[in-house]
Order: C-alpha cells, then structure tokens, then sequence
C-alpha cells in the first residue's frame, strides 16, 4: 500500500516539474532566437532571490497570490471556474477601505471586522454568479466575467469625490483608514513582511482540512470529480454549487487584504489589478493542492520581482518581459503536462493492479486453486 | 487485467466466440486487436501478413471493425450522416453513400433506414447502423463486444440471422458474450480466456453450457435460484400512481401511473428492454428525479418530497445501472469510494450531525469489505479505475450492504462480473432478502430475473403492461412481452395446449 502512496505523491510532483523544465527550455530557445544568452537571464533572476528587500517583496506578493489562488482552486475543485475572483477581490478591498476608514473600533475588533466586511463584499459578489447559475442556468464563467467588469464600474463609481473618493494629487484614493485597522507586520531586514501573510498560511490549512476531513468538503469533491455520481451519493447539487461560490468569493475578498491592511492603507487608483487572472495559473499549477499552490505562488511572485533587475543588468541588459514570457509558457505547459501524466499514472496503476492480481493468482493457483473451492463452497 | 500467452485465430468466414469472466483479459485482448493498445510482446497477423497497430485508424485500414458494447452515435443526425461521419471521403456524403448503404444493407439483410434519426430507433436497429457503420469503412473481421446484452432474445435471433449472413459472405466476426447458450448457438468457434490467458477452446457441436462455464471459471456454474419464499405480509416500499413527465415541452409521459408494493423480504424483478422508463423509475426513488405525481412510501412513511440523502440515511441502498458514472469516483482511491453515497453515516462519519468525517474507520471498513466480498486489490488506496469491472461492482455492493439498508434498488447488479462474483451476489441479496430486506431488482439478465424474484412486472414505455409469477415463466415469454406483444398477466403455457390467448390479455 504504502508504494501506492509513494506512487501518488511521485504522480503529483512529476507534473509541475515536466511543465517546469518544459518552459525553462523554451523560454531559452525565445532568448536564443533573439540572440541573448539562454542561461544568463535565470542566474540573473536567482541572483536578485538572494537580496532579502528582495525577498521580502517576493513574500509579500506570494502571500496575496495565494490567497486568491486558494479561491480559485476551491471552485475548481469541484468543476466550477470562478474568472471573478479580480472583480471580488478589488470590491471587497475598495469597500473594506471604505469602511475602515469611516468607522473605528479598538485593534482587536476593527481587524476581524474588516475581514469579515471583505469577506461579505467577496462572497456578495461571487454569490450573485452563483444564485444565477443555480436558478437560470447561467453559466458561472460568463457572469464571473461579467461581474469583473460590473465591479470594475461600481468601484469607479464608489469612488468618485461626491461619493466615498478623496482626491490625493493625480490619485483618487478613499482616504486613510483608521489606524486600529493596519494590520502590523514583522519588521526584518530587507523590510516589512505583511502580517497577513499568516492569515494566508492559516487559509491554507484551513483548506485543507475542510476539503480532506469533512462531510462538506467530501461532498465537494466529489462533485467536482463525478456530478452524477455526487447527485447519486446525495450531494445537493445546487446548494453545493452555491457554498462553493459563497467561500470562493469570501476568501477572494481577503485577497486583496494584505496590501490594504499592511500598507497602502488606502483603495486608490494604483491599487493591485489583475490579481484574480494570475491566481488562476497559480491555481493551475499547484494543481488545486494547499502545498502546490504556495510554491506555485512563490515562483510566481520570484518571477514577478526578480525580473525587474534584468533592464538594468551590467554589462548586457535584458528584457524584463523573459519572465512573463516564461509565465504564459508555464501555464501552456502545465495544462498539458498534467492531462499526460494523470492519464499515464491512471494506465500505470491499472496495470501494475493487474501484474500484481495475476502474480497472487498464479501462486494461488500453484495451491490447488483455493479461490475456486472458496466460491463452489459459498454456495 | 495483464494478458500473457494469448493464442487465438480466427478462420475467414466464421464466427468466433470469446468467452471469460470479466476481468479475464477479453477487453484488453480487444483493445490490443483494434489497436487502442499496444501489446508488450507477441504478434498480430491478418492474413498471412504481420501488423502493428498504432490505432484503430490502423486497424480499420487493415480491415478490423469493432462494435462497442455503448453505442457510439449522434442522437440528432440520421443514420446516413452517422455512418459518413468520420469517413466522408470514401463515398461522399451525397446520393453515392446512400447508395454505398443501401447496397451494403441489402447484402447482409441489416434493413437500415439511412434517413431515419437515430433518436428514433431502438436498440436492435441503433446496432444494425453500428455494425453497417464498420462495414461502410470496409471492415471483413467485425469484433462485437457483448452485443446482446442490450437485447430481448427476439433481437437476439435476428442478430444472429444478420451474422450467419456476414459470415456466408466470407467475413469474419469475433464475438464477445457472457453467455454461454447463444454463444453455442452461434458460433463456430469458441475461445476461453481466463485470468488473462487463453485456457482452452472448443467446439459448439460437442459442448454443453455447463462445460464451458467450468473451462470459463475452473469451476461449476451456479444458478440464480431463490430456495424458499421469504415474502412477508409487511409492505416496506409502496409506490402509488407514480408519473414523471420528460422534461420541456413535449411532456411525454416517461413513467405513467406506475403503483407497486414490495414487502419486506420481496424481490421484485422489473422486466423491460433498456429505456422503457426504468432509469426513470430508479430516478424517481432514489431521489434524483421528482415525480410528477403519485406517492412513494417507505415502511409507511411518505418519501416523495425527501431529498436523495436523506433517503440513503433511511435505508435505501442502491446499485446503480451505471457504476461509473452513478456508483464510483473512478479516480479516487478505494476507501474515498467506500465513503460516497454515505458520507453522513458511520462509520464514515460520527453521526447523524456533526462535521468530520472520520477517515480512519471508513479505511478499516474498506480493508474489511475488501475481504468479506473478495474485491481482488492489493490495497485500498489504489484508484477505483484500476479495479476491473467485476471489483468494482463487488465493492459497491459491499458497500451498499454494509450499511444494513431497508430497501435496496439493484439495477443489473451482476452485469459484467464474473461467475464466481456473480453466485457471491446473488447470495448476498438472498441473504438480506432472508433478513427482510425489499428488493427492486431490474436486470437485462432474463435468468437472473426470473430466478431471484418473487415477482415479476414487465415495464414497457413507461408502463407496467404485465406481471408474470417467476416460478413458472420461461425468458422466451417474458421477451415477447418486453417487445410490447403481451400484457396481462403472463401464464406459462406448455405448446400445443391450444389455450394459450386464454391469460394472455
């Protein structure tokens, strides 16, 4: 049994590090085919991984990678793509501001309260894709993408002077929150590490635990693997479909948290776009696992940060762009390696399942055929 | 599933039978021969020639044609566009393909209708089109994965007309069945596969049913005979003038004014040619459709407004029609599949209420119906997809009776499980039956049904038109009343008694 689990977990890893390599490689044949050095570019990158304001930067945007990761994966677990987690993420961090800034509590209540105000707004928001899939039909990508543009709209909206908007030079901001609402964060030496950061490796324990060792979660995922077989083992399809919107939406609305609460202090017009599309290819790559998904989002936030230095590099410069190049191919290559490999280790244990029956037959059958009297006799 | 040492050869115009338990190796054998695998060692020849298949592209091009078992056709097109489909360059899609068809279907007798819709057709004629569809791309040996599976025996014999003809004109036709009499009656020769090498053959002239299941399993066939009543006067299920209505506009009826009552220790067969509403029915008391009108009552208690879970938390145990797709998760392992259908009770979870699943008794449990039920695995952590058909049935039912239900739905409970897991089956619900268990059995397998049930009902478009007492019927009579020719109640009649119209109304 126990080679099985080692099977599993060789299965799990062999993805990602085909689609890995896969895009390194490619990435160097764009670099040669431009003339540039096809290796340089990565000691470069890994270089800049060693500088600890560096480092600090690459967490900072992991943590909040991770989290919008986490709710893109809790609907793909069971088969639903939530595309709004942008649109839910940018409304709760606007409203959440909104709200911390008119409203002050004591620390150790403003902080969970504004949580949960993002919380509500995320889920709110997602929930609405969700109510119309359950009751129309509709199908949850088409209302998600539309509901990113619609809270694209009602920000700007919010925002405007008459209404929550306070104007800062060339920038419209919604005003500085209360300071019992920052959330403090740990000082090292290359900066600040956001305090959220935490809050983001307690979602993912969180995630885990609820997807592996409860009913709900169970139910879930099953869903998600076999609808019909759910419906049979008596999932509620529609109310399942609805929870699963409700979370995905509430835990994008953290998302955008960290930097609001830990630093800008203010939704302005500079504030953090585009989060909720990246965190699908980190979701992708990390394969919907708590563990993946955290190396996935610190690769991501590496690439993001490290690549910078590449346009100032001595003696020869390169584009910064290599690491976006090398994200696209990331995410081609992981959707293909991982349809491969889970197809080959679905033939793989079949047939090793069937090596391993037929050798425990043959040395049955070496016994006078035991498992033939057996039956004979259960008559 | 492994195949070693496989010999088989096949005469030009013969029909050649393969017969073995599930899980004996007959798919993978097939799989290799229409190159959807490729073998590790060991040789293909046609005529005279030896091949290697790539793909079933391959295959075809070499003259191989395979039938599924699940036919594989567009509801929405006719025939003709169906059989051009994927081989438009052949003969065109125009006037040359129909008449490409048309002259096909005259030589072999098949009868096929190329503008017809294949929503429209029955099972017996959606194969015909399926088999035309690989004579179209030029096949001469067809293989048939357990074509009369979905057939009442009248098709059967018309099946068979149609290969005798195939044969006559110098094709070859490999024939896969689990059963044993029309594969003697068919065939010319025969091959036995079991445990994933080819164990003998034989001659149909000078073999009995009952030898070839004993070369089949290395040991006797066992017969689905219930010994003694154990029907009680206590009704556990009733349902009372239940109707479904198809979804949309049309509101045909798919179940129509359907009432029964199965007491506790009752079996209750369902007789019927595939899509005649029991899917519908199964649908309905379990919980995934929700009747139109009518009541279903469990041990008194009105069921028709509970949803699916809550009425597997009360008792209703259920093996489904469709394991893959209704009974598994096929990629996960073993024990999460233990859990599925069950997730509230013990020992999966604490309790009724509560929150955690308990992951370590639901292993123990699987560990243990593992063993009881003789699911052949080397763990329970391995994917349900790795376990062959017949495994996988065994755990379900392990499952299903292990949580002591009050009334099980079996839908072909042993389709596709072998001999020996068959009798282990049967036994079980004979068992359950013993201790008050209301069975609803609906089974293609006309002996099975009419040897496990109490009673018998015939449903037919969403009817019950007949009901027949399962001591005396014979299949034949039950299959001329799955066509829809007899209602009533069916009395045997021994020919030549000269009274037979007299019950049969």
């Amino acid at each position: 049994m126990k080679k099985f689990d080692r099977e599993r977990v060789l299965l799990a890893v062999a993805g990602p590090v085909i689609a890995l390599v896969v895009a390194v490689a490619l990435t160097s044949v764009v670099l040669l085919a431009s003339g540039k050095s096809p290796i340089e570019p990565y000691s470069l990158m890994l270089e800049q991984a060693t500088f600890s304001d560096i480092q600090v930067l690459i967490l900072n945007q992991a943590g909040m990678y991770y989290l919008a990761a986490l709710a893109v994966a809790i609907g793909f677990r069971m088969n639903l793509f939530n595309i709004g987690v942008d649109g839910q993420y940018r409304l709760a961090a606007m409203v959440t501001a909104v709200v911390g800034t008119h409203l002050a509590l004591p620390s150790f209540l403003q902080i969970p309260m504004l949580m949960l105000v993002a919380m509500l707004t995320g889920a709110f928001w997602a929930g609405i894709a969700g109510i119309l899939k359950t009751t129309r039909g509709v199908s949850e990508v088409v209302a998600t993408i539309m509901l990113n543009a619609i809270a694209t709209s009602v920000i700007a909206y919010l925002t405007l002077t008459e209404n929550f908007g306070v104007p800062v030079g060339n920038n419209q901001t919604t005003g500085v929150m209360e300071k019992s609402g920052w959330f403090p964060g740990i000082e090292v030496a290359g900066g600040e590490i956001y305090g959220f950061v935490v809050i983001a490796v307690l979602a993912g324990v969180l995630y885990w635990l609820i997807l592996n060792r409860t009913r709900f979660g169970f139910d879930l995922r099953a869903t998600g693997a076999s609808e019909s077989a759910a419906a049979a083992s008596g999932v509620n399809a529609k109310r399942m479909v609805l929870s699963a919107m409700l979370i995905s939406g509430a835990v994008s609305g953290l998302a955008g948290l960290p930097i609001l609460l830990g630093d800008t202090h203010t939704y302005s017009l500079s504030f953090p776009a585009g989060l909720g599309f990246t965190a699908i290819g980190i979701a992708l790559l990390g394969r919907n696992n708590p563990v993946g998904i955290a190396f996935a989002a610190l690769l991501w936030a590496f690439l993001d940060k490290a690549s910078p230095a590449l346009d100032y590099a001595q003696p020869e410069a390169y584009d910064k762009e290599i690491a976006v190049i090398m994200q696209g191919l990331i995410v081609i290559a992981v959707v293909v390696s991982y349809e491969e490999v889970r197809r080959w280790g679905l033939r793989r244990q079949q047939r090793r399942v069937g090596e391993e029956l037929a050798a425990a037959a043959r040395a049955n059958g070496n016994n006078g055929n035991n498992d033939s009297v057996k039956e004979v006799a259960a008559r | 599933m492994a195949n070693h040492d496989i010999r088989l050869a096949v005469r030009k115009g013969t029909v050649h039978a393969l017969v073995g338990e599930n899980g004996a190796g007959k798919s993978t054998l097939m799989k290799i021969l229409y190159g959807m695998q490729k073998p590790d060692e060991g040789t293909i020849t046609v005529d005279g020639e030896q091949v290697a298949f790539g793909s079933p592209a391959d295959a075809i091009a070499r003259g191989i044609g395979m039938v599924h078992q699940h036919f594989m056709l567009a509801d929405q097109l006719t025939v003709l566009e169906n059989i051009v489909l994927g081989s438009e360059k052949l003969h065109g899609i125009g006037g040359a393909a129909r008449r490409a068809i048309l002259d096909l279907s005259d030589r072999y007798g098949l009868g096929v209708r190329p503008d017809a819709y294949i929503e429209d057709l029955g099972v017996a004629d959606r194969q015909r089109v399926e088999i035309l569809k690989v004579l179209y791309r030029g096949a001469t040996t067809l293989i048939l994965d357990e074509p009369t599976a979905v057939l009442v025996p009248q098709e059967v014999d018309a099946l068979f007309d149609n290969l005798r003809e195939l044969k006559s004109e110098g094709l070859s036709v490999i024939f896969i069945s689990h059963k044993l009499g029309e594969v003697l009656s068919v065939a010319d020769d025969i091959t036995v596969i079991r445990r994933g090498t080819t164990v003998g053959t034989a001659v149909p002239a000078e073999t009995t049913p009952r030898q070839l299941a004993e070369l089949m399993v290395g040991s006797e066939l066992p017969t689905p005979e219930t010994a003694e009543s154990t029907v009680t006067d206590r009704p556990m299920v009733q349902v009372e003038n239940l109707k479904l209505l198809a979804e949309g506009d049309s509101g045909r009826a798919l179940l129509d004014d359907i009432s029964f009552t199965i007491h506790e220790g009752e079996v209750l067969g369902i007789a019927g040619v595939e899509g005649n509403g029991q899917t519908e029915l199964i649908d309905a008391l379990i919980g995934l459709k929700h009747a139109d009108s009518g009541a279903i009552r469990m041990a008194g208690e009105d069921i028709t407004a509970h949803p699916t879970r809550k009425r597997r938390e009360d008792g209703i145990g259920y093996i489904p029609e469709d394991r893959h797709r209704h009974g598994l998760l096929l990629e996960s392992p073993l024990w999460e599949n233990r859990i599925l259908g069950h997730v509230t009770e013990r020992p999966n979870a604490g309790g009724k209420v509560g929150f955690w699943l308990d992951l370590k008794s639901a292993q123990a449990d699987t560990r243990r119906i593992v063993e009881e039920y003789d699911v052949r695995t080397p763990g329970i952590d391995v994917t349900a997809a790795s376990l062959s058909g017949g495994n996988q049935q065994k755990l379900i039912v392990g499952r299903e009776m292990s949580h002591k239900p009050r009334f099980l739905i079996a839908a072909h409970p042993t389709r596709g499980v072998d001999v020996g897991a068959q009798a282990q089956i049967w036994d079980q619900i004979r068992e359950a039956r013993r201790e008050g268990l209301a069975v609803l059995l609906i089974s293609a397998d006309l002996d099975e049904l009419i040897g496990l049930s109490d009673t018998l009902r015939v449903i037919y478009r969403g009817q019950f038109v007949a009901d027949a007492d399962p001591a005396t019927i014979t299949p034949e009579e039950l299959g001329s009343a799955m066509t829809g020719a007899a209602s009533g109640h069916l009395e045997h009649v021994e020919s030549g008694d000269g009274s037979e119209e007299d019950d049969i109304r």
